[in-house]
């Protein structure tokens, strides 16, 4: 390993955080409007890969590489060519003539006002910017924050999330047994 | 002026809001299962910038090494896959069957 390189890693200083992130935050708003009012599931799904991409550039910008890259590889270019499967397998063609919302539409969005408000409340009540001070000042070494996380999951002494990852492994498990058999012909 | 343009922790944490009631409103409004499923993944993916912003500020107050919030978003993604494979698969199981994906026809177990 080249010794230079851990000695003394390059840091990133944060450059036009504002432009950026008003940026990011339009393209995810309205990537997140798209995905819950198109017709089309698969004009929603590509939305909803515009608005996980954004959100990963905004996971870069709070010096979270590591799950940036996971949230490119596992959630845009997984789960969602999960979902584009599922939608080739059912028929497009007849949901777009059908209602696309149902009878409780009113009801449903007077409750997320009601939460929204909820949200409104505490952000203004309790928040008001002192509890949390700016972070776009500190910058830390990218290069060293998949050793980080793999120090904090795996190691013997930091690593106080090992036993959380293998629940996670047995909930894999369990999720792709469920899935192959929901997916059998016969059940 | 320099210091009320800067981005803090809160406004990550109004965007994963907005994000999160957007997801609610398609969970509660929507007939398509998929793109209730859909709206599913943008409410984790809300909390999930929660996170990452939090873990960013406790990162500020206990140094660099202080990356639980970035773990916890792992394993919120992981189980975001898991949900993502059962969902689809009992959506598969359930068009095969009756020839729907819609969320108001799905009474088998009403009675």
């Amino acid at each position: 390993m080249n010794p230079s390189l851990t000695a003394n890693p390059p840091v990133n200083p944060p450059v036009a955080t504002p432009f950026f992130f008003y940026g990011l935050a339009a393209i995810m708003i309205i990537g997140g409007i798209l995905v819950i009012t198109r017709k089309n599931a698969v004009h929603s799904a590509l939305a909803l890969i515009t608005t996980l991409l954004a959100q990963a550039g905004l996971y870069l910008m709070l010096y979270a590489p590591f799950v940036a890259g996971v949230q490119i590889i596992l959630y845009a270019g997984g789960i969602m060519v999960l979902f584009l499967f599922v939608i080739m397998l059912i028929s497009i063609e007849r949901q777009e003539k059908e209602r696309q919302f149902n009878k409780q539409w009113l009801v449903g969005i007077v409750a997320a006002g009601a939460l929204g408000g909820l949200f409104i409340a505490v952000y203004t009540t309790t928040a008001k910017g002192i509890l949390f001070p700016p972070v776009g000042r500190e910058s830390y070494v990218e290069g060293q924050n998949t050793q980080e996380i793999a120090s904090l999951l795996f190691d013997m002494h930091k690593g106080m999330y090992m036993f959380a990852f293998e629940i996670a492994s047995l909930l894999l498990l369990v999720a792709i047994i469920g899935a192959v058999v929901m997916a059998k012909k016969r059940i | 002026m320099h210091a009320m343009m800067e981005i803090s922790t809160l406004h990550y944490l109004v965007l994963g809001a907005a994000l999160f009631l957007l997801g609610v409103i398609g969970v509660l409004t929507r007939r398509n299962v998929v793109i209730v499923l859909m709206s599913i993944e943008l409410i984790l993916n809300a909390v999930n910038l929660n996170l990452v912003a939090f873990s960013r500020y406790w990162q500020s107050l206990h140094g660099p090494s202080a990356l639980h919030g970035q773990v916890f978003a792992i394993f919120i993604i992981t189980d975001a896959a898991a949900e993502a494979a059962v969902g689809l698969g009992i959506l598969i199981a359930f068009f095969r069957n009756k020839e729907t994906v819609n969320v108001d026809e799905v009474n088998l177990l009403k009675w």
